[in-house]
């Protein structure tokens, strides 16, 4: 797809400096959309949670969903932001089939929270994120291109719409630019995310699940000459939607950018679209016309003051927020900061609380979720939280170890049999025949079959060199294809071969 | 979006840039009879910038209220059937649109 010239990352650092600045939509849990009582379930069948509100026809008056705007605030007061004493909707006017209406009922300039912050941790250094603002909108329709040949919109014939998701409560959070983070900007966008999530699984506003877009990410990126008092032309990266994207984009664009520089070309400001398969970006619609939206407040809908009191009672209410759980959770672990870095790096703090939750010690949880489970999460190119394994799971598995009904590597491959679908660690362990094996007969023959195999080393061994008994054990391991246990065997053979 | 002219009068590219974002296909001239009456509507509107209002305070509703919320309730929805009966064209139990243009994916 990319046929773009791209510079070495750590080459284009001694010369540009990136700014980076993300725009996140947040699709709220609701059980009714934002404006009207249809239902928000995903996943329905098309065009059956619609009404003459979300579908815009003549006549139809919105009311705005309190539950939206109470997950709004609190957001931002999470976030530390300002909650506005007065906001309202605007619409924002463009046509497009997504909207049936001809306009988003938006916020424009009276948005709800305004002016907060996010601190991420990033290799043991704090970047602070400015947060411009968070307002409430409602999502679009889904269109379906037909006609071309990879349902993208190239070469379609004709669009195909669902309005099921148009009206669903969505919550924008708007950055403002972030300059100063140099090679750590890729992993500081990646962070912010993370964290944003965080926050809002912890607020239980969203499920927050980025492969529903229940989380979508718009990643601006520019780059300017090192010590250049002005920043340089943004791009505005649309369709990132995993946590690892949101990285990979940046550097992408960060690369292919020096080239546009190099060449002593100029950035177009644009916005482009994300591949995850290539990792690259590629040309959307021009922004050009885009940006005339005519808004205008919102003449249906009244204005939302909240007051004092209302703010108090949420802010009050607010959850254990996950910096402060992590501090917490640090200290039940007895882990360093550092390794609690690496947790929140992988995505797996959640993951691993929940695993330890569900009964596995807190070292055995991290284990695993950072060992095996992250190799896979990073071999399928997905997210630690997108594995086909539940922390339920997980700590399922632990607890079999534990049990000594397998070690770690039949545990291995009882996790490939969870993750291909097969049902939960016991059952996998059950079907595939995993346990391990008693001092059956089957063992005591593996046992005898190794030292008469292997003359040599079991001569060294009754001669007192009790070390060369490692060999042994493997070839007993071998011959059992891992299903033995090694301390064991090694038992076993110690009665054969030493004198006590 | 394109200038205003000078003294606010609405010129012939503004209407052209107008027809465009509203997806009418205007010919050269609609554009200047609609310039022409459009300027005219406006100017009868702008009469009201003649009114004192200095000692009124700005509002964009009749009635001063705030907070007008609903509850968080799912309600049941429209028949399938009903909803697709006013799309001008359905395929697939979806409203079947005209391909999308100026955009590239």
């Amino acid at each position: 797809m990319s046929t773009d010239t791209l510079v070495d990352f750590d080459e284009l650092l001694t010369r540009y400096e990136p700014v980076i600045g993300l725009e996140t939509h947040v699709e709220l849990g609701t059980a009714s959309k934002m404006f009207c009582g249809c239902s928000t379930t995903f996943g329905a069948e098309p065009n059956t949670q619609t009404c003459p509100v979300c579908l815009g026809l003549p006549g139809s008056l919105p009311a705005a969903n309190e539950a939206a705007i109470e997950a709004t605030i609190r957001i931002g007061l999470a976030l530390g932001c300002r909650i506005a004493t007065w906001s309202r909707f605007a619409r924002k006017n463009y046509f497009y089939p997504d909207i049936p209406k001809g306009f988003q009922t938006s916020q424009y300039d009276e948005p709800l929270c305004t002016a907060g912050h996010l601190d991420v941790e990033v290799d043991g250094e704090i970047y602070r994120v400015e947060i411009e603002r968070v307002h409430l909108e409602e999502d679009t329709g889904k269109n379906l291109h037909v006609g071309g040949s990879t349902g993208r919109i190239h070469g379609a014939d004709h669009s195909l719409v669902d309005y099921n998701r148009a009206g669903i409560p969505l919550v924008e959070i708007v950055t403002r630019p972030v300059p100063g983070a140099g090679a750590k900007a890729p992993e500081v966008a990646r962070a912010y995310v993370t964290e944003l999530r965080e926050i809002l699984l912890a607020l239980g506003v969203s499920e927050v699940r980025m492969e529903q877009g229940n989380l979508r990410c718009d990643v601006n990126t520019s780059l300017a000459p090192t010590g250049s008092l002005e920043w340089g032309t943004r791009t505005e990266t649309k369709n990132v939607n995993s946590l690892r994207s949101v990285e990979r984009s940046v550097r992408f664009e960060m690369r292919r950018q020096a080239a546009v520089l190099d060449a002593g070309e100029r950035v177009v400001q644009e916005t482009r679209h994300f591949h995850e398969d290539t990792g690259s970006t590629s040309p959307g619609r021009s922004k050009e016309e885009a940006t005339d939206y005519r808004y205008f407040p919102e003449p249906d809908l009244v204005p939302i003051a909240p007051d004092e009191e209302w703010v108090e009672k949420l802010r009050v209410a607010l959850p254990e927020l996950p910096a402060a759980r992590r501090v917490r959770l640090q200290q039940e672990w007895g882990i360093s900061p550092t390794e609690m870095a690496w947790l929140v790096n992988a995505g797996a703090v959640e993951l691993v609380s929940d695993t330890v939750a569900a009964g596995a010690s807190p070292g055995d949880a991290r284990k695993w979720w950072l060992g095996d489970l992250a190799r896979r999460a990073n071999d399928a190119g997905t997210d630690l939280g997108e594995l086909a394994i539940s922390p339920a799971q997980v700590a399922e598995l632990i607890g079999l170890v534990s049990a000594g009904t397998i070690n770690d590597q039949l545990a291995r491959q009882a996790l490939d049999g969870v993750l291909a679908g097969e049902g939960d660690p016991a059952a996998v362990v059950e079907a595939r025949g995993l346990a391990v094996m008693g001092e059956s007969d089957e063992l005591v023959a593996a046992v005898d079959a190794a030292i008469e195999g292997n003359p040599d080393v079991a001569e060294k061994v009754r001669g007192g060199k009790v070390q060369a008994i490692g060999a042994l054990v493997g070839a007993v391991m071998k011959t059992t294809r891992g299903k033995a246990d090694a301390a064991t065997v090694k038992r076993m053979l110690e009665e054969r071969l030493v004198s006590s | 979006m394109s200038t205003p002219s000078p003294k606010g009068r609405l010129t012939r590219d503004e209407v052209a840039h107008l027809a465009h974002l509203s997806r009418l296909a205007c010919s050269d001239e609609e554009l200047e009879l609609f310039a022409g009456q459009l300027a005219a509507v406006l100017d009868a509107v702008a009469q009201v910038g003649k009114a004192d209002v200095a000692d009124v305070a700005p509002t964009t509703h009749a009635v001063p209220m705030t907070n007008v919320m609903r509850p968080d309730v799912a309600r049941p929805s429209l028949p399938r059937d009903a909803v697709l009966a006013g799309a001008p064209a359905a395929e697939d139990d979806r409203f079947r649109v005209p391909r999308i243009l100026g955009e590239e994916a």
